[in-house]
């Protein structure tokens, strides 16, 4: 079977994430904020999606909610068949521990922790972790792993928490904002997937995937 | 060690400001309570190895004269099990190098020297020697007094003959744990003393031979022995028994339990406002820990931590916080405890002092300081934990002000921005400055609860001396003298006036409830001895019927009006009929009092006294005293200022230690709860104030902000402090009331000002510590963080 709007045969691809009609209203103050107004989108596995959208659109909550993170205010989001928006409290975070890897857009790492120790608070309870040295000399952090957050540029921050991020090995890897460059890596993805308002505007399929090389940073 | 327990360790330290402050504040809970347990403990353990192995007696009884055979008979009592026949006799001694009239308590050993009952702990020297009738042993606590050892020497007046004594040994005994002289406000251990002699000496000295006139009696495990005094007084009656009474009468022990009922109140009372405080203030910086990781708390929760452990984390720095209290709570509780314990040592003569600190004591300490703790945190945890990851990591809403009831009313002309800004955040947080102020109020009324003692006994003593007994000294005979006695007092050099009195001892019955004390015959128009009514206005002793203290009533449960039955307890032991006519207010002791001819007409004596009260001339004392110790007739003399100097340097120790310990506590209350209520609200406001700075505050004036705020609850908490305080005082009043004082409420204007300024002081160097953070207040690095 061939998916006219995706245009990718999911005999070959298994669906990953299903979302469907997913809202999220959530309460700032004594304001109500409209994040997501109804969203349905499927990912699958092996495939890179970038979501783009000006700031407002919905992309972190979308990502959260995919993340375990948040809470739905409407519509499901299923992770392989298993419905996030129903799970309880211990399914989720079991699914937080062994299935996901995040990175965030404020990097979010612990203050009294180490570079090393913030990877190993995660590696330690994970259940294939590599070693918190590996992954952080992935990122190229190997000279600065006792250095304390306060200690290390914003740049490096990013970094520790993108080692942070990979280090359990996880199924997928949802990144919050993760370079300041994303636009130029859109051209790296498989898909690339535009909201608006709450909405999803356009997604585009990029028929030639670009490699890491072929992208000016 | 796992990389969450690091990070713990090292919020910790982050943290260290105010986790000192809330463990200086579990130290001193913890440190009360095991310092009011622990010596409780230690005293009743010591108190009841020293009875169970010196055998103090359970039933003890005095009377004029019985033949011994009379032993044998009292044995045969059912539910007796040891009976002890002892001569027992007051004396004056006279001891040189020291004026002042001493009297004792002089009680027979075996011949053999080995006593059957109350036996004695030999401190130093050796027993009395077999048919020597000069030696004695005498009690620690006056051999300290005087600096005696064995082989010295002083005078007694031994039935009208003056004697030299020689000190064979120094003792302690079961029975004399607390040396009190009978009608005595406390022990004086200069003026009174209990001497130990052979058997025989006494017997000749006091025609005793083959008699006793005071017996001691252990029971066995299941005799009754309401049944055994009973059957003592049926017995005694005749040979001028004074009525037999069980341990629980008999004045050492009856102090002792006394003031250990008073240290159970201590124990339960102190530890408890401690415990609470605490417990608050891990609640206030627990929830504001929380609240500043709350994003911290998102991230671990997002990388597939439980709530369970992101709770168990938090569960142990609070763990580990009441830890350290408690760990330095008992620490200076063992190091306070012990203190007390020697300073009651002072006052009571064990042979030693068995210190323990309980397992139990230290495991309650811990138990009650962890669950008040984790009480006051676990709220403040699951509220954090039970968020959504994404819902933590977005920034908190803005706080919501609004404007205040001051404002609202239209005052707001008066107050500049920032004193509406200090007014609005006390508004908007009602609960939380409420308990901030509850909190500084309780170190208020600590320190008020530790003055207070001293207060109350200062107003006894000028109620008791200054307005009731106004004599210098009071002479007691031998025996009841007629009124001949009395003029030779009047003759004395340098005796300015001398007004007679009469005691008689007696059991007052009043429907099923009776009690034992004495009644005391003044003269019609006493100039020395007055009556107070309720009011502390002095009365004229009605010229019949009986007044009696006005406590002794409620236990009597009689009210004026009524007719009290008076069971007079020697010469001929009349039963007679008094109506009562009043009840005055007295603080210490329980008497009837009547008018003394009434009394004399009452027991059908004629004009019988039993001593004189005398003012005289202080160039004479000397003279009088020397005269006091000579005159046969004369059997002691208590001499009030004396007493009342005496009162306050046995006690001086003890009120210094209370006020001690109660500053050291509410100072370290008020710095704990002023100092973390200012640090939380700096780093809540820390952005605020540098933002104010940056539009050109001053320091002083964003100092002000936080300050005024922490300034005006501080000043808030005084009068609410005050009123707590005066709670606490009344209710240790209350706990504390006995028939052997009544502690009045009283609080000096001194002690409000004493502990209004512990806790302004510590507030104050709170306040001192917080502004100098202020004036480093990066302003950049405040402005970047994102909260």
């Amino acid at each position: 079977m061939f998916n006219e709007e995706t245009g990718i045969s999911s005999k070959i691809r298994e669906v990953v994430f299903q979302v469907k009609s997913l809202t999220k209203v959530y309460t700032m103050g004594e304001v109500k904020v409209h994040a997501l107004r109804g969203v349905d989108l499927e990912l699958y596995q092996g495939e890179l999606v970038v979501m783009l959208g000006p700031s407002g659109s919905g992309k972190s909550t979308l990502l959260n909610i995919m993340g375990g993170l948040d809470t739905a205010t409407d519509g499901h989001v299923t992770y392989f068949g298993k419905d996030l928006t129903r799970a309880a409290e211990k399914e989720l975070t079991e699914y937080r521990r062994y299935h996901v890897g995040f990175v965030f857009q404020f990097y979010n790492l612990i203050p009294s922790l180490t570079a090393l120790e913030n990877v190993t608070a995660v590696t330690e309870i994970a259940d294939k972790p590599m070693r918190p040295e590996d992954a952080l000399s992935i990122v190229g952090l190997a000279e600065r792993l006792n250095h304390f957050p306060s200690q290390l540029s914003g740049g490096e921050q990013q970094r520790v928490a993108i080692a942070r991020g990979i280090s359990k090995n996880p199924s997928v890897l949802l990144c919050d904002e993760p370079t300041g460059a994303l636009d130029s890596a859109t051209g790296m993805a498989d898909r690339v997937v535009h909201l608006s308002n709450g909405h999803i505007s356009e997604i585009i399929k990029n028929a030639v995937k670009k490699s890491p090389r072929e992208i000016h940073w | 060690m796992k990389t969450l327990d690091r990070k713990l360790l090292r919020d910790l330290w982050k943290m260290k400001g105010q986790a000192f402050a809330i463990v200086l504040v579990i130290i001193s809970g913890v440190a009360t309570f095991v310092m009011f347990l622990s010596t409780m403990n230690s005293l009743n353990l010591t108190r009841t190895r020293f009875y169970q192995d010196y055998r103090f007696a359970d039933v003890f009884a005095s009377l004029k004269r019985a033949p011994e055979g009379l032993k044998y008979r009292i044995s045969e009592i059912p539910g007796v099990d040891k009976v002890e026949t002892r001569v027992v006799a007051d004396v004056k001694l006279d001891i040189k190098g020291f004026h002042e009239p001493v009297t004792a308590k002089l009680i027979s050993l075996p011949d053999d020297g080995r006593p059957l009952l109350n036996m004695l702990y030999l401190r130093k020297g050796r027993m009395v020697e077999t048919g020597k009738d000069n030696e004695v042993i005498i009690s620690e606590a006056f051999a300290e007094a005087h600096g005696f050892s064995p082989h010295d020497t002083f005078g007694a007046v031994i039935n009208g003959r003056w004697k030299t004594l020689v000190i064979a040994g120094i003792a302690l005994s079961p029975e004399h744990v607390l040396q009190v002289r009978p009608g005595a406000i406390s022990p004086d251990y200069k003026r009174y003393g209990i001497l130990w002699m052979n058997r025989s000496a006494l017997e000749a000295a006091y025609n005793m031979k083959g008699a006793f006139n005071d017996l001691a009696l252990t029971l066995s495990a299941d005799a009754k022995i309401g049944d055994v005094l009973v059957h003592m007084d049926n017995l005694l009656e005749r040979y001028g028994g004074l009525g037999a009474y069980g341990r629980k009468d008999q004045m050492s022990h009856r102090y002792l339990t006394e003031e250990f009922r008073q240290l159970q109140r201590m124990a339960e009372m102190f530890p408890a406002i401690f415990i609470s405080v605490a417990a608050f203030l891990l609640n206030v910086v627990i929830n504001r820990i929380v609240s500043t990781q709350r994003d911290q708390i998102a991230i671990l929760k997002a990388f597939g931590y439980s709530n369970l452990n992101v709770g168990l984390h938090y569960v142990k720095l609070v763990i580990l916080i009441v830890l350290l209290g408690v760990g330095g709570g008992l620490v200076v509780g063992a190091w306070l405890g012990n203190g007390l314990g020697n300073i009651y040592m002072e006052f009571y003569r064990f042979p030693f002092l068995m210190y323990e600190l309980r397992p139990s004591v230290a495991a309650a300490a811990a138990f009650i300081s962890i669950g008040a703790a984790l009480a006051g945190t676990v709220y403040a945890v699951w509220k954090a934990a039970v968020f959504p990851p994404a819902e933590a990591m977005r920034p908190e809403p803005p706080a919501q002000y609004r404007a205040t009831i001051i404002e609202r009313m239209g005052l707001q002309r008066f107050f500049s921005q920032p004193s509406r800004m200090i007014i609005r955040n006390i508004e908007r947080r009602p609960i939380k400055s409420l308990l901030s102020i509850i909190g500084i109020a309780l170190a208020c009324a600590i320190m008020m609860a530790g003055r207070f003692s001293k207060d109350a006994i200062d107003f006894m003593v000028d109620v008791q001396f200054g307005l009731s007994h106004k004599e210098d000294m009071a002479v007691t005979f031998v025996e009841p003298a007629s009124m001949k006695a009395v003029h030779e007092m009047k003759d004395l050099k340098g005796v300015q006036y001398a007004e007679i009195f009469r005691t008689v001892p007696v059991r007052f019955k009043f429907q099923h409830r009776s009690y034992r004390t004495t009644i005391q015959g003044i003269e019609p128009d006493s100039r020395l001895h007055f009556l107070l009514d309720t009011h502390l206005k002095p009365i004229h002793i009605p010229s019949s019927g009986i007044v009696l203290t006005d406590y002794l009533g409620n236990i009597l449960g009689i009210k004026p009006g009524d007719m009290l039955t008076v069971e007079v307890m020697e010469g001929s032991r009349p039963v007679r009929q008094v109506p009562v006519v009043a009840l005055v207010k007295e603080y210490i002791g329980l008497s009837g009092y009547m008018n003394l001819t009434a009394l004399n007409r009452l027991l059908r004596e004629g004009d019988a006294v039993s001593g004189a009260y005398l003012t005289v001339d202080a160039l004479f004392l000397p003279e009088i005293y020397r005269t006091l110790i000579e005159l046969p007739r004369v059997a002691g003399t208590v001499v009030i200022k004396d007493e009342v100097k005496n009162f306050y340097d046995t006690h001086a120790e003890a009120f210094l230690f209370f006020v001690f310990v109660a500053t050291l506590l509410a100072g370290s209350i008020a710095f704990g709860v002023v100092y973390n209520s200012a640090r939380i609200a700096l780093s809540e406001r820390s952005r605020e104030l540098a933002s104010l700075r940056v539009l050109g505050y001053t320091r002083a004036e964003i100092s002000y902000i936080l300050l005024g705020e922490l300034a005006l609850l501080s000043l808030a908490a005084i009068p609410v402090g005050f009123l707590i305080g005066r709670g606490l005082c009344a209710y240790m009043s209350k706990a504390l009331e006995s028939d052997l004082y009544r502690v009045p409420l009283i609080l000096e204007s001194a002690t409000y000002s004493l502990s209004a300024t512990v806790v302004l002081a510590s507030a104050f160097v709170s306040g001192v510590i917080i502004s100098y953070r202020l004036y480093h207040l990066d302003l950049v690095a405040v402005l970047k963080t994102k909260e």
